[in-house]
């Protein structure tokens, strides 16, 4: 009935990290069309407390990489490989029974947008008591003061009235925070937020990924953070993956990652962040081109044909083999040939981030 | 100076306090609520309602409402071939080819229409919702065998249908109800299943599942209510044509085996021989049909446009 009666039951170790990603990959198979592989061997592990960064842009394979761990995606026309693991206990192929019992419970994922992801006929409480009774049992009475207590919170204020009000009565960033409400309802070890600050405007973005924070700190729950905007990055996660055309190329702490970026796809995308500072009439810089003129991982390097740096030796038919990732210093992997390089500093590898070659910032 | 900055401080302060208010009544509007309240403002609604609600009425106060009894054959007498006595004292639109009352044999008519009208389409709609539900709950090879069954129903011709299922069931007035309840099936099956395939791919059924909510509860709790406004639409156009499916079997000789009974469709049918003596034996049915069944379209096209997003203004 209670929290604390929930981990031996669920059989989940304490012992390994809450999320074990190994090599998944995910393909998509359509009758007469060539298979896309969307996510590809990507890895990458978070401890409990900890919040890790999924960095890219659309169509990178972010938002796949959280359906395939949350085992969310259909089963026809899919082929997920690799290794999922939640406290020890692999996902991947366990039954739909297993995984709706951890989904909501041990795991659970915010939406991008928080209009669409609610029920648009029933009320909030409901779809709150809905998750407190299907994982704990609780009886109505008991469920609807818990309820009250979540979006209390979640910062929602008279959460009693709320509660009765349909979604369409609340604005924004209060949809997202009854949102926040329904995942954290049953404290679970792993939290997937998928952009979920892309829909809300700047005011309201800082508001939750303040009590996104909090809430990490709070109940030491696991944060994967699927973003394309790197100022969330900048405020929340600790460890970032930057992905590309399915693949990480690049990971590493948010402070060295901000600091010297080696990835010319990383520094790209820090060098076009606006900056306010910046003088009247300094035009944007963009990466040129757009996702759609990746090639295939198995010719070379997916970002070669937008990237500066780019030699002949990006291209398999050349270096013989493709791109691989690779050690890059303590705590960082990077999948480069010709990375940004820095002059070395006097203060060592995690320098305070004012070294400015190539596309840094 | 200081005058005026008090009252506008002090206006400001008033407005913001109103701004704080909720507006009485308007905590939790359900979308079902909301959709009324549209509904009440289209004059066109408002006719259609009051059109059943009057035919409504009639149908069930008939004992009370109609002048005299139904099956009396009172002006009998003055029934001469080629002669039916019209509109008189007491007789205000006249008697039919038995002398018996006209206005009372419409009032006592609409019991029957109405209610053939209402117990097949709640029969239909209800089998219906229960294939779409299974076809759009499920999908995979029973959303196939259901589809498949139900596309083979709606290729036969409705009326041609339900004569086939009234002659198999033998001629009562369940039989037509039943046969008139099968040809709106398909309609309801196909319908709720297209509307559910609909709001299955939409993100509050994806969030749901990220939260472990059982399937189950997933279909009844989520994706049903969410499909349901075009069924209810539906619901409210097939009571007319049900009304009139009625009629035409009735009129056809399939309908209630006791022909003294009244009832529009065949009144309309005995009508036809003394069309030349009395043409107002068939045009008071048929005006009575047509009255109803357009009340029930128009009820049934503003339900579309006040549930319907897209008509929103």
């Amino acid at each position: 009935m209670s929290i604390e009666a929930m981990p031996p039951e669920s059989g989940l170790r304490t012992d390994v990290p809450v999320l074990e990603v190994e090599d998944l990959s995910v393909t998509f198979v359509r009758r007469g069309e060539q298979p896309t592989r969307a996510v590809d061997e990507v890895s990458f592990s978070v401890a409990a407390g900890e919040t890790i960064g999924l960095v890219g842009e659309s169509g990178c394979g972010k938002s796949v990489t959280s359906l395939a761990v949350m085992g969310l995606l259909p089963r026809r026309g899919v082929q997920v490989g690799g290794s999922v693991r939640l406290g020890g206990t692999e996902l991947l192929g366990a039954s739909d029974r297993t995984l709706r019992r951890l989904r909501g419970s041990e795991m659970a994922m915010v939406f991008q947008d928080p209009l669409s992801s609610l029920n648009p006929t029933v009320p909030i409480g409901t779809q709150v008591t809905e998750v407190l009774a299907e994982h704990r049992g609780l009886g109505k009475k008991e469920a609807t003061a818990e309820a009250a207590e979540l979006l209390d919170r979640v910062g929602i204020p008279d959460p009693t009235r709320r509660l009765k009000e349909y979604p369409h009565q609340l604005s924004g960033g209060m949809r997202q925070r009854a949102l926040i409400a329904m995942a954290l309802a049953c404290s679970p070890r792993l939290l997937i937020a998928d952009e979920p600050t892309t829909a809300l405007d700047v005011t309201i973005q800082a508001q939750i990924l303040e009590l996104l924070r909090e809430l990490v700190v709070d109940t030491g729950t696991a944060l994967v953070m699927i973003t394309h905007d790197l100022g969330v990055v900048a405020g929340l996660c600790d460890r970032v993956h930057v992905m590309y055309a399915g693949k990480v190329i690049e990971t590493a702490d948010r402070h060295d990652l901000f600091a010297r970026p080696r990835q010319p796809y990383t520094g790209g995308l820090l060098a076009s962040v606006p900056r306010l500072d910046a003088g009247r009439g300094v035009p944007l810089t963009p990466i040129r081109g757009s996702a759609r003129d990746a090639i295939p991982w198995a010719e070379g390097c997916a970002f070669a044909p937008r990237c500066d740096n780019a030699q002949d030796d990006c291209l398999t038919e050349v270096a013989g083999s493709t791109v691989p990732l690779e050690y890059d210093g303590p705590g960082r992997e990077l999948r480069c040939r010709h990375p940004l390089t820095y002059p070395p500093s006097p203060t060592g590898a995690t320098s305070s981030g004012s070294t400015a070659s190539g596309a840094g910032r | 100076m200081t005058a005026v900055g008090d009252v506008r401080r002090r206006r400001i302060d008033e407005l913001a306090a109103r701004a704080g208010q909720v507006p009485e009544g308007e905590g939790g509007v359900s979308l079902t609520t909301s959709a009324f309240r549209r509904l009440r403002r289209n004059p066109v609604a408002i006719l259609g309602a009051v059109i059943v609600l009057v035919f409504l009425v009639v149908a069930a106060f008939a004992p009370w409402l109609a002048p005299r009894d139904p099956l009396a054959q009172t002006l009998l007498s003055e029934v001469r071939p080629g002669f039916i006595p019209g509109p008189q004292e007491g007789f205000p639109l006249g008697a039919d080819q038995l002398g018996r009352d006209l206005l009372s044999r419409l009032v006592y008519g609409s019991r029957q229409s109405l209610l053939i009208g209402v117990v097949s389409t709640v029969l239909g709609a209800v089998v219906g919702m229960a294939l779409g539900v299974l076809a759009g709950a499920f999908g995979g090879w029973v959303d196939t065998v259901v589809m498949r069954a139900v596309d083979i129903l709606l290729s036969i011709p409705s009326l041609l249908m339900a004569i086939s299922i009234s002659v198999l069931l033998g001629q009562n007035q369940y039989a037509l109800m039943i046969a008139i309840a099968v040809t709106q099936v398909p309609v309801f099956a196909r319908l709720l299943r297209g509307s559910m395939l609909a709001q299955r791919g939409n993100d509050y059924v994806l969030a749901a599942r990220a939260l472990g909510v059982r399937k189950g509860r997933i279909v009844f709790g989520h994706v049903l209510p969410n499909s349901l406004s075009p069924v209810i639409v539906q619901a409210t156009l097939s009571l007319a044509t049900a009304i009139i499916e009625a009629a035409a079997l009735s009129f056809l000789g399939l309908g209630d085996p006791d022909v003294a009974r009244p009832e529009w469709g065949a009144m309309l049918s005995t009508a036809q021989s003394f069309l030349s003596v009395r043409p107002a034996l068939a045009v008071w049915p048929a005006l009575c049909i047509i009255v109803v069944a357009l009340g029930f379209t128009l009820l049934g096209e503003s339900l579309r446009e006040a549930l319907d997003p897209k008509f929103r203004r």
